[in-house]
Protein backbone atom coordinates (compact mmCIF):
# COMPACT_ATOMS: atom_id res chain seq x y z
CA UNK A 1 0.00 0.00 0.00
CA UNK A 2 2.96 2.66 1.01
CA UNK A 3 4.48 2.16 -2.55
CA UNK A 4 1.07 2.17 -4.53
CA UNK A 5 -0.30 5.66 -2.79
CA UNK A 6 2.08 7.61 -4.11
CA UNK A 7 0.49 7.30 -7.45
CA UNK A 8 -2.87 8.23 -8.95
CA UNK A 9 -4.80 5.06 -10.32
CA UNK A 10 -3.35 4.06 -13.57
CA UNK A 11 -0.50 6.69 -12.75
CA UNK A 12 -2.04 9.57 -15.03
CA UNK A 13 -4.10 11.95 -13.27
CA UNK A 14 -8.25 12.25 -13.58
CA UNK A 15 -7.80 15.34 -15.63
CA UNK A 16 -5.29 14.14 -18.23
CA UNK A 17 -7.41 10.29 -18.56
CA UNK A 18 -10.26 12.93 -19.32
CA UNK A 19 -8.22 14.87 -21.97
CA UNK A 20 -7.63 11.40 -23.49
CA UNK A 21 -10.72 9.73 -23.00
CA UNK A 22 -11.86 12.71 -25.30
CA UNK A 23 -9.43 12.31 -28.00
CA UNK A 24 -10.55 8.47 -27.57
CA UNK A 25 -14.28 9.37 -28.17
CA UNK A 26 -13.68 11.76 -31.16
CA UNK A 27 -11.47 9.41 -33.46
CA UNK A 28 -14.03 6.80 -32.47
CA UNK A 29 -16.56 9.13 -33.85
CA UNK A 30 -14.51 9.76 -36.82
CA UNK A 31 -13.34 5.92 -37.59
CA UNK A 32 -9.26 6.66 -38.89
CA UNK A 33 -8.73 10.37 -38.35
CA UNK A 34 -5.91 11.42 -36.31
CA UNK A 35 -7.08 13.22 -33.42
CA UNK A 36 -4.46 15.49 -31.58
CA UNK A 37 -4.29 15.07 -27.47
CA UNK A 38 -1.76 16.74 -25.31
CA UNK A 39 0.37 13.32 -24.49
CA UNK A 40 2.40 13.43 -21.35
CA UNK A 41 5.42 12.46 -20.25
CA UNK A 42 5.36 8.76 -19.21
CA UNK A 43 8.45 7.05 -16.96
CA UNK A 44 9.98 5.54 -20.42
CA UNK A 45 11.44 7.17 -23.37
CA UNK A 46 9.20 7.81 -26.79
CA UNK A 47 9.62 5.00 -29.24
CA UNK A 48 8.93 2.20 -26.21
CA UNK A 49 4.31 2.53 -26.17
CA UNK A 50 4.10 5.83 -24.25
CA UNK A 51 0.85 6.44 -26.68
CA UNK A 52 -0.43 2.81 -26.08
CA UNK A 53 0.07 3.04 -22.19
CA UNK A 54 -1.37 6.38 -21.97
CA UNK A 55 -4.40 4.79 -23.93
CA UNK A 56 -4.88 1.96 -21.69
CA UNK A 57 -4.29 3.66 -18.62
CA UNK A 58 -7.11 5.91 -19.53
CA UNK A 59 -9.40 2.73 -20.45
CA UNK A 60 -8.61 0.62 -17.85
CA UNK A 61 -10.38 0.26 -14.66
CA UNK A 62 -10.16 -2.08 -11.58
CA UNK A 63 -11.86 -5.26 -12.97
CA UNK A 64 -9.96 -5.35 -15.93
CA UNK A 65 -7.75 -7.78 -17.57
CA UNK A 66 -4.77 -6.62 -18.65
CA UNK A 67 -2.59 -8.70 -21.52
CA UNK A 68 0.23 -6.98 -23.20
CA UNK A 69 2.11 -8.29 -26.26
CA UNK A 70 5.15 -7.18 -28.41
CA UNK A 71 5.89 -8.73 -31.24
CA UNK A 72 3.05 -11.35 -30.42
CA UNK A 73 5.12 -12.26 -27.24
CA UNK A 74 4.27 -11.60 -24.17
CA UNK A 75 8.07 -12.45 -22.48
CA UNK A 76 9.82 -9.54 -24.32
CA UNK A 77 11.06 -6.85 -22.32
CA UNK A 78 8.58 -4.13 -23.73
CA UNK A 79 5.67 -6.38 -22.88
CA UNK A 80 6.45 -7.29 -19.62
CA UNK A 81 7.44 -4.31 -18.28
CA UNK A 82 4.49 -2.74 -19.27
CA UNK A 83 2.33 -5.14 -17.11
CA UNK A 84 4.47 -5.16 -14.40
CA UNK A 85 3.59 -1.03 -14.61
CA UNK A 86 0.12 -1.40 -14.70
CA UNK A 87 0.17 -4.29 -12.28
CA UNK A 88 1.56 -1.75 -10.09
CA UNK A 89 -0.32 1.06 -10.78
CA UNK A 90 -3.64 -0.29 -11.25
CA UNK A 91 -3.33 -3.14 -9.46
CA UNK A 92 -5.41 -5.18 -12.33
CA UNK A 93 -5.27 -8.51 -13.45
CA UNK A 94 -2.85 -9.42 -15.94
CA UNK A 95 -2.81 -12.55 -17.97
CA UNK A 96 -1.06 -13.87 -20.95
CA UNK A 97 -4.68 -15.50 -22.69
CA UNK A 98 -5.20 -13.51 -25.21
CA UNK A 99 -9.45 -15.00 -24.39
CA UNK A 100 -9.49 -13.73 -20.78
CA UNK A 101 -7.86 -10.18 -21.70
CA UNK A 102 -10.08 -7.00 -21.75
CA UNK A 103 -7.51 -4.92 -22.78
CA UNK A 104 -4.68 -6.06 -25.03
CA UNK A 105 -1.97 -3.48 -25.87
CA UNK A 106 0.16 -4.17 -28.76
CA UNK A 107 3.16 -3.53 -30.40
CA UNK A 108 3.41 -4.76 -34.05
CA UNK A 109 1.09 -7.48 -33.77
CA UNK A 110 -3.17 -8.61 -33.42
CA UNK A 111 -3.02 -12.15 -31.59
CA UNK A 112 -4.05 -15.05 -33.48
CA UNK A 113 -6.83 -15.85 -31.60
CA UNK A 114 -9.98 -14.02 -32.64
CA UNK A 115 -10.96 -11.36 -30.69
CA UNK A 116 -14.58 -11.11 -29.76
CA UNK A 117 -16.97 -8.03 -28.95
CA UNK A 118 -16.00 -6.42 -25.26
CA UNK A 119 -12.43 -6.58 -26.64
CA UNK A 120 -10.18 -3.50 -26.59
CA UNK A 121 -7.57 -4.09 -28.51
CA UNK A 122 -4.38 -0.39 -27.92
CA UNK A 123 -1.75 -0.44 -30.55
CA UNK A 124 1.17 1.35 -30.14
CA UNK A 125 2.49 3.60 -33.37
CA UNK A 126 5.67 5.29 -33.70
CA UNK A 127 4.21 7.32 -36.60
CA UNK A 128 0.62 7.86 -37.34
CA UNK A 129 0.83 9.66 -40.03
CA UNK A 130 0.55 6.90 -43.51
CA UNK A 131 1.75 9.87 -45.86
CA UNK A 132 4.48 10.87 -43.79
CA UNK A 133 7.28 9.74 -46.14
CA UNK A 134 5.51 10.69 -49.23
CA UNK A 135 4.52 14.18 -48.33
CA UNK A 136 6.80 15.73 -45.35
CA UNK A 137 4.74 18.84 -44.53
CA UNK A 138 1.70 18.13 -41.79
CA UNK A 139 0.12 20.86 -43.06
CA UNK A 140 0.07 19.65 -46.29
CA UNK A 141 -0.62 15.78 -45.17
CA UNK A 142 -3.76 17.48 -42.71
CA UNK A 143 -5.58 19.10 -45.78
CA UNK A 144 -5.09 15.81 -48.18
CA UNK A 145 -6.66 13.80 -45.43
CA UNK A 146 -9.19 16.81 -45.03
CA UNK A 147 -10.32 16.48 -48.85
CA UNK A 148 -9.52 12.83 -49.34
CA UNK A 149 -6.68 13.45 -51.82
CA UNK A 150 -5.45 9.70 -51.80
CA UNK A 151 -3.63 10.01 -54.80
CA UNK A 152 -0.09 9.60 -53.37
CA UNK A 153 -0.85 6.97 -51.47
CA UNK A 154 -0.90 4.48 -54.50
CA UNK A 155 1.89 6.49 -55.71
CA UNK A 156 4.04 4.40 -53.36
CA UNK A 157 2.57 0.76 -54.25
CA UNK A 158 3.39 2.19 -58.04
CA UNK A 159 6.67 2.56 -56.61
CA UNK A 160 7.16 -0.72 -55.07
CA UNK A 161 5.59 -2.65 -57.99
CA UNK A 162 8.02 -0.98 -60.50
CA UNK A 163 10.98 -1.70 -58.97
CA UNK A 164 10.30 -4.98 -57.14
CA UNK A 165 7.60 -6.21 -59.79
CA UNK A 166 4.49 -6.78 -56.77
CA UNK A 167 3.53 -4.23 -54.15
CA UNK A 168 6.92 -4.84 -51.35
CA UNK A 169 5.35 -2.77 -48.53
CA UNK A 170 5.15 -5.72 -45.85
CA UNK A 171 4.11 -3.76 -42.35
CA UNK A 172 2.43 -0.70 -42.00
CA UNK A 173 0.72 -1.34 -45.14
CA UNK A 174 -1.64 2.04 -45.44
CA UNK A 175 -5.54 0.86 -45.10
CA UNK A 176 -8.71 2.53 -45.65
CA UNK A 177 -11.14 2.81 -42.93
CA UNK A 178 -14.92 3.00 -43.73
CA UNK A 179 -14.34 4.07 -47.29
CA UNK A 180 -12.98 7.98 -46.23
CA UNK A 181 -9.61 8.07 -44.16
CA UNK A 182 -6.47 6.24 -44.96
CA UNK A 183 -4.66 5.13 -41.95
CA UNK A 184 -1.47 3.67 -40.82
CA UNK A 185 -2.24 0.48 -39.02
CA UNK A 186 0.56 1.30 -37.16
CA UNK A 187 3.81 -1.02 -37.95
CA UNK A 188 1.96 -4.51 -37.49
CA UNK A 189 2.99 -6.90 -40.55
CA UNK A 190 0.11 -6.53 -43.45
CA UNK A 191 -0.39 -10.55 -42.39
CA UNK A 192 -2.92 -8.72 -39.86
CA UNK A 193 -4.49 -6.36 -41.45
CA UNK A 194 -7.02 -8.58 -42.58
CA UNK A 195 -8.22 -9.27 -38.93
CA UNK A 196 -8.45 -5.47 -38.57
CA UNK A 197 -11.30 -5.44 -41.10
CA UNK A 198 -15.06 -5.45 -39.10
CA UNK A 199 -13.33 -6.79 -36.08
CA UNK A 200 -15.85 -6.87 -33.41
CA UNK A 201 -12.55 -6.07 -30.97
CA UNK A 202 -12.64 -2.35 -30.37
CA UNK A 203 -8.99 -1.06 -31.91
CA UNK A 204 -7.23 2.10 -30.47
CA UNK A 205 -4.40 3.87 -31.86
CA UNK A 206 -1.75 6.03 -29.66
CA UNK A 207 1.56 7.74 -30.79
CA UNK A 208 2.94 9.26 -27.86
CA UNK A 209 5.82 10.92 -29.11
CA UNK A 210 3.33 12.22 -32.67
CA UNK A 211 0.78 13.26 -29.92
CA UNK A 212 -2.32 11.27 -31.97
CA UNK A 213 -4.81 9.03 -30.73
CA UNK A 214 -6.95 7.37 -33.74
CA UNK A 215 -9.79 4.28 -33.57
CA UNK A 216 -11.53 1.72 -35.45
CA UNK A 217 -15.02 0.97 -33.80
CA UNK A 218 -16.30 -2.82 -33.64
CA UNK A 219 -17.47 -4.23 -37.20
CA UNK A 220 -15.75 -1.04 -38.83
CA UNK A 221 -14.36 -1.63 -43.07
CA UNK A 222 -10.47 -1.78 -42.75
CA UNK A 223 -9.89 -1.95 -46.49
CA UNK A 224 -6.35 -2.83 -47.18
CA UNK A 225 -4.80 -0.58 -50.62
CA UNK A 226 -4.43 -1.60 -53.66
CA UNK A 227 -4.43 -2.17 -57.76
CA UNK A 228 -6.73 -3.46 -59.50
CA UNK A 229 -4.24 -6.21 -61.58
CA UNK A 230 -1.80 -6.16 -57.95
CA UNK A 231 -4.29 -6.99 -55.65
CA UNK A 232 -3.76 -7.10 -51.85
CA UNK A 233 -2.54 -10.50 -49.89
CA UNK A 234 -0.91 -11.47 -47.16
CA UNK A 235 2.42 -13.31 -46.29
CA UNK A 236 2.85 -16.79 -46.67
CA UNK A 237 5.22 -19.32 -45.31
CA UNK A 238 6.70 -22.63 -46.35
CA UNK A 239 6.48 -24.25 -43.20
CA UNK A 240 4.23 -24.49 -40.72
CA UNK A 241 5.36 -23.40 -36.85
CA UNK A 242 8.53 -25.51 -36.20
CA UNK A 243 7.23 -25.65 -32.34
CA UNK A 244 3.11 -26.12 -33.06
CA UNK A 245 3.16 -26.79 -36.13
CA UNK A 246 0.41 -24.34 -36.57
CA UNK A 247 -0.29 -22.80 -40.25
CA UNK A 248 -1.56 -19.90 -41.63
CA UNK A 249 -0.10 -18.30 -38.78
CA UNK A 250 2.34 -15.00 -38.64
CA UNK A 251 5.84 -16.70 -38.28
CA UNK A 252 9.21 -15.19 -36.79
CA UNK A 253 12.74 -16.32 -37.47
CA UNK A 254 14.80 -17.42 -34.68
CA UNK A 255 18.49 -17.99 -34.76
CA UNK A 256 19.30 -20.49 -33.37
CA UNK A 257 23.63 -20.89 -33.41
CA UNK A 258 26.10 -19.52 -34.92
CA UNK A 259 26.21 -22.07 -37.26
CA UNK A 260 23.54 -21.19 -39.59
CA UNK A 261 21.17 -22.96 -37.67
CA UNK A 262 17.00 -21.05 -37.89
CA UNK A 263 13.84 -22.13 -37.36
CA UNK A 264 10.38 -20.01 -37.86
CA UNK A 265 8.07 -20.18 -34.78
CA UNK A 266 4.75 -18.39 -34.25
CA UNK A 267 5.27 -14.79 -33.52
CA UNK A 268 2.25 -15.07 -31.00
CA UNK A 269 3.96 -17.04 -28.02
CA UNK A 270 0.14 -17.61 -26.43
CA UNK A 271 -1.13 -18.86 -29.39
CA UNK A 272 1.82 -21.55 -29.86
CA UNK A 273 2.09 -22.85 -25.82
CA UNK A 274 -2.29 -23.21 -26.08
CA UNK A 275 -1.41 -24.93 -28.94
CA UNK A 276 1.43 -27.18 -27.37
CA UNK A 277 -0.23 -27.45 -24.08
CA UNK A 278 -3.23 -29.12 -25.71
CA UNK A 279 -3.31 -32.60 -25.56
CA UNK A 280 -6.48 -33.27 -27.45
CA UNK A 281 -4.19 -31.73 -30.58
CA UNK A 282 -2.62 -34.17 -32.81
CA UNK A 283 -0.10 -31.72 -33.81
CA UNK A 284 1.36 -32.03 -30.41
CA UNK A 285 3.04 -35.49 -31.63
CA UNK A 286 4.07 -34.50 -34.67
CA UNK A 287 6.03 -31.65 -33.37
CA UNK A 288 8.63 -34.20 -32.09
CA UNK A 289 9.05 -35.50 -35.53
CA UNK A 290 8.76 -31.89 -37.48
CA UNK A 291 11.26 -30.47 -34.61
CA UNK A 292 13.40 -33.42 -35.85
CA UNK A 293 17.14 -32.59 -35.62
CA UNK A 294 19.44 -32.60 -32.30
CA UNK A 295 19.97 -29.10 -33.03
CA UNK A 296 16.06 -28.27 -32.15
CA UNK A 297 16.02 -30.94 -29.23
CA UNK A 298 19.08 -29.18 -27.55
CA UNK A 299 17.43 -25.81 -28.04
CA UNK A 300 14.75 -24.25 -25.07
CA UNK A 301 11.65 -25.20 -25.91
CA UNK A 302 10.67 -21.43 -26.13
CA UNK A 303 13.67 -19.56 -27.25
CA UNK A 304 14.74 -17.25 -25.14
CA UNK A 305 13.28 -12.88 -25.20
CA UNK A 306 16.84 -12.07 -26.28
CA UNK A 307 16.23 -14.12 -29.62
CA UNK A 308 12.45 -13.65 -30.08
CA UNK A 309 12.42 -9.60 -30.71
CA UNK A 310 14.57 -6.39 -31.24
CA UNK A 311 14.81 -4.12 -28.65
CA UNK A 312 11.58 -1.66 -29.79
CA UNK A 313 13.49 1.67 -30.76
CA UNK A 314 12.41 4.76 -32.52
CA UNK A 315 11.65 5.03 -36.13
CA UNK A 316 10.73 1.31 -36.19
CA UNK A 317 13.16 0.31 -39.29
CA UNK A 318 10.69 2.64 -41.39
CA UNK A 319 11.85 3.27 -45.06
CA UNK A 320 13.76 6.09 -44.92
CA UNK A 321 11.51 7.36 -47.81
CA UNK B 1 -11.80 28.16 -81.82
CA UNK B 2 -15.54 28.40 -79.85
CA UNK B 3 -17.33 31.97 -79.39
CA UNK B 4 -16.84 31.87 -75.96
CA UNK B 5 -13.82 32.25 -73.93
CA UNK B 6 -12.05 29.63 -71.61
CA UNK B 7 -10.96 32.35 -68.81
CA UNK B 8 -12.69 35.63 -68.25
CA UNK B 9 -10.44 38.24 -66.08
CA UNK B 10 -11.30 41.52 -65.39
CA UNK B 11 -9.66 44.52 -62.92
CA UNK B 12 -7.12 41.43 -60.89
CA UNK B 13 -5.08 43.80 -58.24
CA UNK B 14 -2.57 42.08 -56.07
CA UNK B 15 -1.40 44.10 -52.90
CA UNK B 16 1.36 43.23 -51.04
CA UNK B 17 0.73 45.63 -48.08
CA UNK B 18 0.65 48.98 -49.81
CA UNK B 19 3.11 47.33 -52.60
CA UNK B 20 1.20 46.42 -55.85
CA UNK B 21 2.10 43.06 -57.08
CA UNK B 22 -0.14 43.63 -60.52
CA UNK B 23 -3.32 45.99 -60.53
CA UNK B 24 -6.09 46.18 -62.91
CA UNK B 25 -5.47 43.12 -65.35
CA UNK B 26 -8.08 42.25 -67.32
CA UNK B 27 -7.94 39.69 -70.47
CA UNK B 28 -10.15 36.62 -71.88
CA UNK B 29 -8.23 33.65 -72.68
CA UNK B 30 -9.93 31.34 -75.53
CA UNK B 31 -9.69 27.93 -76.19
CA UNK B 32 -6.45 26.21 -77.43
CA UNK B 33 -4.47 30.47 -77.16
CA UNK B 34 -1.39 30.87 -76.39
CA UNK B 35 -0.86 34.00 -74.44
CA UNK B 36 2.52 35.33 -73.34
CA UNK B 37 3.20 37.45 -70.49
CA UNK B 38 6.27 39.35 -70.58
CA UNK B 39 8.11 42.26 -68.72
CA UNK B 40 11.28 42.75 -66.49
CA UNK B 41 11.59 41.19 -63.82
CA UNK B 42 9.37 42.39 -60.82
CA UNK B 43 6.72 43.74 -63.06
CA UNK B 44 4.03 41.52 -61.87
CA UNK B 45 4.26 38.50 -63.87
CA UNK B 46 4.54 35.87 -61.51
CA UNK B 47 2.06 37.11 -59.04
CA UNK B 48 -0.66 37.06 -62.05
CA UNK B 49 0.01 33.51 -63.06
CA UNK B 50 -0.07 32.62 -59.35
CA UNK B 51 -3.45 34.16 -59.01
CA UNK B 52 -5.05 32.87 -61.87
CA UNK B 53 -3.66 29.69 -60.86
CA UNK B 54 -5.20 30.15 -57.66
CA UNK B 55 -2.10 29.71 -55.97
CA UNK B 56 -2.61 32.83 -54.36
CA UNK B 57 -5.57 34.99 -53.66
CA UNK B 58 -5.89 38.72 -55.27
CA UNK B 59 -6.92 41.51 -53.17
CA UNK B 60 -9.56 42.35 -55.91
CA UNK B 61 -11.15 41.85 -59.08
CA UNK B 62 -12.39 38.10 -60.50
CA UNK B 63 -11.45 35.48 -62.79
CA UNK B 64 -14.34 32.94 -64.13
CA UNK B 65 -13.25 29.65 -66.14
CA UNK B 66 -15.59 27.74 -67.98
CA UNK B 67 -15.72 24.43 -66.74
CA UNK B 68 -15.90 21.09 -68.96
CA UNK B 69 -19.39 21.02 -68.97
CA UNK B 70 -20.10 24.47 -70.26
CA UNK B 71 -20.40 26.60 -67.05
CA UNK B 72 -18.57 29.22 -65.72
CA UNK B 73 -17.55 28.90 -62.51
CA UNK B 74 -16.03 31.94 -60.17
CA UNK B 75 -12.29 30.80 -59.37
CA UNK B 76 -12.33 32.87 -56.00
CA UNK B 77 -15.79 31.70 -55.10
CA UNK B 78 -14.37 27.85 -55.09
CA UNK B 79 -13.76 25.83 -52.42
CA UNK B 80 -10.24 24.59 -52.08
CA UNK B 81 -11.03 21.21 -52.82
CA UNK B 82 -12.95 22.16 -56.09
CA UNK B 83 -10.11 24.18 -56.92
CA UNK B 84 -7.40 21.66 -56.28
CA UNK B 85 -9.21 19.37 -58.13
CA UNK B 86 -9.40 21.45 -61.05
CA UNK B 87 -5.74 22.31 -60.55
CA UNK B 88 -4.96 18.38 -60.97
CA UNK B 89 -7.08 17.48 -63.45
CA UNK B 90 -8.22 20.42 -66.00
CA UNK B 91 -5.20 22.40 -65.49
CA UNK B 92 -1.54 21.97 -65.35
CA UNK B 93 1.42 24.24 -63.74
CA UNK B 94 4.68 24.41 -65.33
CA UNK B 95 7.26 25.35 -62.91
CA UNK B 96 10.43 27.32 -63.54
CA UNK B 97 12.79 24.95 -61.49
CA UNK B 98 11.22 21.67 -62.46
CA UNK B 99 12.24 20.66 -58.51
CA UNK B 100 9.36 22.90 -57.73
CA UNK B 101 6.78 20.93 -59.84
CA UNK B 102 8.10 17.36 -59.51
CA UNK B 103 8.52 14.83 -56.62
CA UNK B 104 11.99 14.57 -56.92
CA UNK B 105 12.32 10.54 -54.92
CA UNK B 106 10.06 8.89 -56.92
CA UNK B 107 10.70 7.40 -60.48
CA UNK B 108 9.64 9.36 -63.53
CA UNK B 109 6.88 6.49 -64.47
CA UNK B 110 5.58 7.11 -60.79
CA UNK B 111 5.81 10.63 -61.31
CA UNK B 112 3.45 11.03 -64.52
CA UNK B 113 1.17 8.45 -63.03
CA UNK B 114 0.31 10.96 -59.66
CA UNK B 115 -2.20 12.39 -61.32
CA UNK B 116 -4.03 9.66 -62.78
CA UNK B 117 -3.81 8.18 -59.71
CA UNK B 118 -5.30 11.37 -58.05
CA UNK B 119 -8.49 11.16 -59.90
CA UNK B 120 -8.78 7.40 -59.08
CA UNK B 121 -6.86 5.11 -61.52
CA UNK B 122 -6.52 2.04 -59.69
CA UNK B 123 -4.81 -0.09 -62.44
CA UNK B 124 -0.84 -0.78 -62.63
CA UNK B 125 -0.91 -1.64 -65.86
CA UNK B 126 -2.90 0.78 -67.36
CA UNK B 127 -1.02 3.67 -65.68
CA UNK B 128 2.42 2.61 -66.56
CA UNK B 129 0.94 2.18 -70.65
CA UNK B 130 0.11 5.59 -69.92
CA UNK B 131 3.23 6.57 -68.62
CA UNK B 132 5.15 5.41 -71.64
CA UNK B 133 3.33 6.89 -73.82
CA UNK B 134 3.59 9.84 -72.02
CA UNK B 135 7.41 9.69 -71.79
CA UNK B 136 7.74 8.68 -75.79
CA UNK B 137 6.16 12.15 -76.51
CA UNK B 138 7.90 14.13 -74.37
CA UNK B 139 10.98 12.13 -75.74
CA UNK B 140 12.49 10.84 -72.48
CA UNK B 141 13.12 7.38 -73.18
CA UNK B 142 11.12 4.34 -72.06
CA UNK B 143 14.05 2.99 -70.29
CA UNK B 144 14.29 5.60 -67.93
CA UNK B 145 10.84 5.07 -66.51
CA UNK B 146 12.08 3.95 -63.23
CA UNK B 147 14.73 6.43 -63.12
CA UNK B 148 14.36 9.32 -60.54
CA UNK B 149 14.59 12.66 -61.59
CA UNK B 150 17.57 13.07 -59.86
CA UNK B 151 19.20 11.28 -62.26
CA UNK B 152 17.66 13.18 -65.26
CA UNK B 153 19.14 16.62 -67.02
CA UNK B 154 17.88 19.89 -66.23
CA UNK B 155 16.11 19.94 -70.10
CA UNK B 156 14.77 15.90 -69.37
CA UNK B 157 13.33 17.47 -66.29
CA UNK B 158 11.42 20.16 -67.64
CA UNK B 159 10.24 17.55 -69.95
CA UNK B 160 8.98 15.38 -67.81
CA UNK B 161 7.26 18.09 -65.87
CA UNK B 162 5.20 18.49 -68.84
CA UNK B 163 4.51 15.33 -69.22
CA UNK B 164 3.14 15.39 -65.43
CA UNK B 165 0.69 17.67 -66.16
CA UNK B 166 -0.33 16.65 -69.78
CA UNK B 167 -1.13 13.29 -68.78
CA UNK B 168 -4.56 14.00 -67.60
CA UNK B 169 -5.53 16.27 -70.90
CA UNK B 170 -6.12 19.81 -69.60
CA UNK B 171 -7.61 22.22 -71.34
CA UNK B 172 -5.64 25.16 -69.95
CA UNK B 173 -1.56 25.35 -68.76
CA UNK B 174 -0.05 27.96 -66.42
CA UNK B 175 3.97 28.17 -67.21
CA UNK B 176 6.18 30.08 -65.58
CA UNK B 177 9.88 30.54 -67.56
CA UNK B 178 9.04 26.93 -68.86
CA UNK B 179 12.95 27.53 -70.79
CA UNK B 180 14.31 29.26 -67.64
CA UNK B 181 17.88 28.06 -66.75
CA UNK B 182 18.23 26.02 -69.90
CA UNK B 183 21.11 26.08 -72.64
CA UNK B 184 20.11 27.44 -76.17
CA UNK B 185 20.24 24.05 -77.69
CA UNK B 186 17.91 22.25 -74.95
CA UNK B 187 15.71 25.53 -74.86
CA UNK B 188 14.94 25.02 -78.79
CA UNK B 189 14.16 21.62 -78.59
CA UNK B 190 11.85 22.25 -76.10
CA UNK B 191 10.44 25.14 -77.39
CA UNK B 192 10.03 23.08 -80.15
CA UNK B 193 7.91 20.22 -78.33
CA UNK B 194 5.83 22.32 -76.32
CA UNK B 195 4.81 24.44 -79.83
CA UNK B 196 4.07 20.68 -81.09
CA UNK B 197 2.00 19.65 -78.09
CA UNK B 198 0.17 22.80 -77.57
CA UNK B 199 -1.22 22.33 -81.36
CA UNK B 200 -1.42 18.87 -80.81
CA UNK B 201 -4.14 18.90 -77.95
CA UNK B 202 -5.82 22.43 -78.52
CA UNK B 203 -4.22 23.78 -75.26
CA UNK B 204 -4.98 26.91 -74.25
CA UNK B 205 -1.65 28.35 -72.41
CA UNK B 206 -0.40 31.15 -69.89
CA UNK B 207 3.10 31.53 -70.87
CA UNK B 208 5.22 33.73 -68.33
CA UNK B 209 8.84 34.74 -69.93
CA UNK B 210 10.95 37.49 -69.66
CA UNK B 211 12.21 35.87 -72.89
CA UNK B 212 10.76 37.87 -76.13
CA UNK B 213 11.92 34.94 -78.47
CA UNK B 214 10.09 32.40 -76.17
CA UNK B 215 7.12 34.24 -76.49
CA UNK B 216 6.75 34.87 -80.24
CA UNK B 217 7.57 30.96 -80.82
CA UNK B 218 5.22 30.31 -78.37
CA UNK B 219 2.45 32.65 -78.06
CA UNK B 220 -0.50 34.23 -80.42
CA UNK B 221 -1.21 36.97 -78.25
CA UNK B 222 0.89 39.00 -75.97
CA UNK B 223 0.37 41.25 -72.85
CA UNK B 224 3.39 43.73 -71.79
CA UNK B 225 3.59 44.34 -68.24
CA UNK B 226 5.73 47.63 -66.11
CA UNK B 227 4.66 47.61 -62.58
CA UNK B 228 2.34 45.90 -62.10
CA UNK B 229 0.24 47.05 -64.86
CA UNK B 230 -0.42 45.93 -68.56
CA UNK B 231 1.23 48.59 -70.80
CA UNK B 232 0.65 46.59 -73.63
CA UNK B 233 -1.24 44.08 -75.33
CA UNK B 234 -2.11 42.83 -78.94
CA UNK B 235 -0.96 39.72 -81.29
CA UNK B 236 2.61 38.41 -80.93
CA UNK B 237 4.05 39.79 -84.29
CA UNK B 238 2.49 43.21 -84.02
CA UNK B 239 3.36 43.92 -80.22
CA UNK B 240 6.98 43.09 -81.43
CA UNK B 241 7.37 44.50 -84.76
CA UNK B 242 5.09 47.55 -83.90
CA UNK B 243 5.54 48.31 -80.21
CA UNK B 244 3.57 51.57 -79.47
CA UNK B 245 4.16 51.92 -75.88
CA UNK B 246 7.47 53.40 -75.09
CA UNK B 247 8.57 50.48 -72.41
CA UNK B 248 7.70 47.56 -75.01
CA UNK B 249 9.70 49.97 -77.51
CA UNK B 250 12.48 50.04 -75.18
CA UNK B 251 12.18 46.11 -74.06
CA UNK B 252 12.13 45.11 -77.76
CA UNK B 253 15.27 46.84 -78.40
CA UNK B 254 16.99 45.91 -76.20
CA UNK B 255 17.34 41.84 -77.72
CA UNK B 256 21.09 40.96 -77.88
CA UNK B 257 21.93 40.57 -81.73
CA UNK B 258 23.77 37.81 -82.88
Amino acid sequence: MTDIATYNFAYLDEQTKRMIRRAILKGIAIPGYQVPFASREMPMPYGWGTGGVQVTASIIGPDDVLKVIDQGADDTTNAVSIRAFFKKVAKVAVTTETAKATIIQTRHRIPEHPLNAGQVLVFQVPIPEPLRFLEPRETETRKMHALEEYGLMHVKLYEDIARHGRIATTYAYPVKVEGRYVMDPSPTPKFDNPKMHRSPALQLFGAGREKRIYAVPPFTDVVSLDFEDHPFEVQTFDQPCALCAAENVYLDEVILDDHGGHMFVCSDTDHCEKRRADPSSPLSEGRAEGAGGGDLAASPATPSPALRAAPPHDGEGKEAR
Amino acid sequence: MTDEPLLRVSELSKFYGSRVGCEAISFDLWPGEVLAVVGESGSGKTTLLNCLSTRLLPSSGTASYRMRDGQWRELYRMSEAERRFLMRTDWGFVHQNPADGLRMTVSAGANVGERLMAVGDRHYGRIRATAVDWLSRVEIDEDRIDDEPRAFSGGMRQRLQIARNLVTGPRLVFMDEPTGGLDVSVQARLLDLLRGLVTDLGLAAIVVTHDLAVARLLSQRMMVMKDGRVVESGLTDRVLDDPRAPYTQLLVSSILQV
